[in-house]
């Protein structure tokens, strides 16, 4: 770490005072969460730290867990999981749906109208865009910018005004079907997304200039919390904190999904600009640019989007032959995977999901040894966790 | 004033109570005001309105909270060190109201017009450290013992570029009374000390207004109260009324070093447009404006900017703000010597 921090040499010696009584100097546990300001939700960090340097980090998960995937073979048929996916990553809901929703349908081998495709895209890129809206603003939040949060929130809303207008729900809208979507789009709803889009762009520039760029920020988050590519893949981390590494891996190109091949879009990927590949600023630009990219995709499918009928595909029945499906997507925190069981029955008799933020939690005790109480804040809050999702 | 006073009553202790009685009239209703301003400042910088509700554009929200803290229960940790905790905040708002006496308002009034005013204020305003740490030892609580270990490192070590930064006006004047060194500015903005030898003395009020940010605990200095590492800091244990002593402290704080500011720096109740509307009554104005401007700019740095993290704070007070005002005094020494 290019930190001061490896310049302070340990004390080999014991400090005595002037009587020769040998002063102790030992760890000391600190217990961050469940209740803390910044562990975004109900995360516990057991730190051992050193005066203020970081000797461990040990995570401690479950404080939200509801049994999502016991419920799921509770359920007396398919569709009744979705709500739950809904609260699986609640700042991100339409992304938990359509990962759901592609699982079983590749069960049952629906193949879903041109329209649904093109409203589910669009409903997953601006969910995505206010996902990362919550974590860029949570961020800086942790950094201790306050303004740029309520920045990204008032056009987070704008997003969740379209969702409104279109399902009637703002956070968990159990929008995404088997085989459809709940509700066809309203007609003013195209309009109203493309001047979104409009509007979004230079606001990217400003929230730009007011965080990313500030030089106290990159001096907290530059060389900060440095995950090497070798180290983000064998711990299987995957979206922006892979990316964020320098890997150029997205599961929107390199396992397509949905209709993803028929857009125009890059992989945002870290570069070190400020610092080295990998640290808690490259993360974080990987959202910023994603975001970028997101209107991108957006923009393509509201120019595209066919006429026709969102449920003319949806199932009467859902009874899916006996065996099993593992369907993987890009949620905003990564790679989001559904493993499905069936055993020929009206209901789930298995379903489990891979969550990104689970995984990509396990790797914050690598990257958090050796420096600071307030970078453990900081790559905390880099990794975008969702407890939601971890605990399910 | 005093004099008149003392005609007037022919009581000495009287005066003198009077004398004290002042600065706490002003600071009271000052912080009130400060706390609604903050929050007006903050909303209206991040796209909202802030409090609306009570009174024309909320105004009396803050003596609303004041009511409501007033009637909380005041929860002491079973293990807290019950007087040292009891203690802390009174500590802390000792410090920062004993700073007021010296702090000339106007010509004709400051609290304790002694000699050595300046020195007065930056030995009493390190009083505050004390406060801090008898807060967070006390709370037992290891958030609250990091945020006083914070407190006093950093407040101890901003203390000295502040210092070598106001020494370059003592330089100039020979001088640590306060009244006597506004009255050397004297005459339009120009003849502030704030342009007296060109730069050095500029790039000194750079240093101190920096330097006062991190004594206050103020963004991007926060760091003994980072609520998103530290939870609240030294106070995460207070509520009710002892919270709101700290806070009116810090409220206090920020004007006392703005006021320092303001009068050893910018001409304090000296009028910028000369002998133009000057004197005791305007004299009050002018050095509250003044002093109040920079509060302003204390609120509008807190809501744009992130936090530094501890080593750097650090690194900016020895390796930056110090050296820089050593050279300063170099140079308003080699000026001042041609």
């Amino acid at each position: 770490m290019a930190n001061n921090i490896d310049s302070i040499e340990p004390v080999d010696r014991p400090l005595t005072t002037s009587t020769g009584r040998v002063l102790r100097s030992e760890e000391m546990v600190l217990n961050m969460g469940p209740q803390h300001p910044s562990t975004h939700g109900v995360l516990r960090l057991e730190l051992i730290v050193d005066g203020e340097i970081i000797v461990d980090v040990i995570p401690h998960v479950g404080y939200l867990h509801r049994c999502f995937e016991k419920h799921c073979e509770a359920m007396t048929n398919y569709q009744q999981v979705i709500p739950y996916c809904d609260r699986m990553d609640y700042v991100a809901s339409m992304n938990m749906d359509l990962a759901y929703v592609l699982a079983i349908e590749k069960l049952l081998g629906i193949q879903v109208p041109e329209r649904v495709e093109y409203i589910r895209v669009i409903m997953a890129e601006l969910q995505r865009i206010a996902s990362h809206l919550i974590a860029l603003g949570t961020y800086g939040l942790d950094v201790g910018a306050f303004t740029p949060f309520l920045f990204m929130f008032r056009d987070r809303e704008k997003i969740l005004d379209l969702f409104e207008m279109t399902c009637g729900a703002r956070l968990l809208y159990n929008y995404i079907w088997i085989g459809g979507v709940s509700h066809d789009l309203p007609p003013e709803f195209i309009p109203q997304a493309k001047e979104f889009c409009k509007y979004f762009r230079p606001n990217i520039k400003e929230f730009n200039d007011l965080l990313t760029f500030n030089e106290i920020f990159i001096k907290r988050t530059a060389n900060v919390g440095i995950l090497p590519a070798d180290v983000a893949i064998a711990h299987a981390c995957s979206g922006p904190m892979l990316r964020g590494s320098g890997v150029k891996w997205d599961l929107r190109r390199n396992d397509p999904y949905s209709i993803y091949d028929r857009f125009e879009w890059e992989i945002p990927v870290g570069t070190g600009e400020y610092g080295t590949v990998g640290d808690c600023w490259d993360r974080y630009m990987v959202r910023m640019r994603e975001m970028e990219q997101s209107l991108r995709i957006i923009e393509q499918a509201l120019d595209r989007i066919p006429a026709g009928d969102v449920m003319s595909a949806i199932p009467k029945r859902i009874r899916p032959a006996a065996g099993d499906v593992y369907v993987r997507s890009e949620s905003p925190r990564g790679e989001i995977g559904f493993y499905i069981v069936s055993d020929g029955s009206g209901s789930p008799y298995r379903v489990k999901a891979r969550s990104p933020s689970y995984v990509n939690l396990s790797v914050v005790p690598e990257i958090c040894r050796g420096s600071m109480i307030a970078d453990v804040v900081a790559i905390v809050g880099s990794v975008d966790i969702v407890l939601g999702e971890i605990d399910r | 004033m005093q004099d008149l006073l003392t005609g007037i009553l022919g009581n000495d202790i009287l005066v003198y109570t009077i004398m004290a009685t002042v600065p706490l009239l002003w600071i009271v209703p000052y912080a009130l005001f400060a706390v609604w301003l903050e929050r007006k400042v903050s909303a209206h910088m991040q796209d909202r309105l802030g409090p609306m509700r009570v009174g024309w554009h909320g105004w009396a929200q803050t003596i609303a909270d004041i009511l409501k803290l007033m009637q909380k229960e005041d929860i002491v940790p079973s293990a807290a060190d019950k007087k040292l905790h009891f203690l802390a905040p009174f500590v802390v708002f000792v410090g920062s109201y004993a700073a007021f006496a010296a702090i000339p308002f106007s010509s004709a009034y400051v609290g304790s017009g002694i000699n050595i005013g300046l020195f007065y204020v930056i030995a009493v305003s390190a009083l505050v450290v004390v406060g801090i740490l008898m807060a967070g030892w006390s709370s037992n609580n290891k958030w609250s013992l990091f945020g006083a270990m914070r407190s006093a490192a950093q407040i101890i070590s901003y203390e000295i570029p502040t210092a070598l930064a106001l020494l370059t006006v003592v330089m100039l004047t020979g001088t640590l009374d306060l009244q006597e060194i506004n009255r050397l500015q004297a005459g339009p903005f120009w003849n502030w000390f704030v342009f007296a030898k060109f730069p050095f003395i500029f790039v000194a009020f750079v240093i101190y207004f920096v330097a006062s940010l991190a004594e206050t605990n103020r963004t991007p200095f926060d760091i003994p109260e980072a609520e998103s590492e530290l939870v609240a800091g030294y106070h995460t244990e207070y509520s009710g009324m002892k919270f709101a002593i700290f806070f009116l402290a810090e409220y206090g704080n920020m004007f006392a070093v703005s006021a320092i500011g303001a009068s050893v720096f910018l001409g304090g109740w000296n009028s910028p447009l000369g002998d133009l509307l000057n004197g005791p009554v305007w004299g009050a104005f002018w050095f509250i404006s003044k002093a109040m401007f920079f509060v302003f700019v204390q609120m509008w740095l807190r809501w744009t900017l992130p936090r530094l993290r501890v080593d750097q704070l650090m690194h900016i007070s020895w390796k930056v703000l110090t050296p820089w005002a050593f050279v300063c005094i170099i140079g308003v020494g080699i000026l001042t010597m041609l």
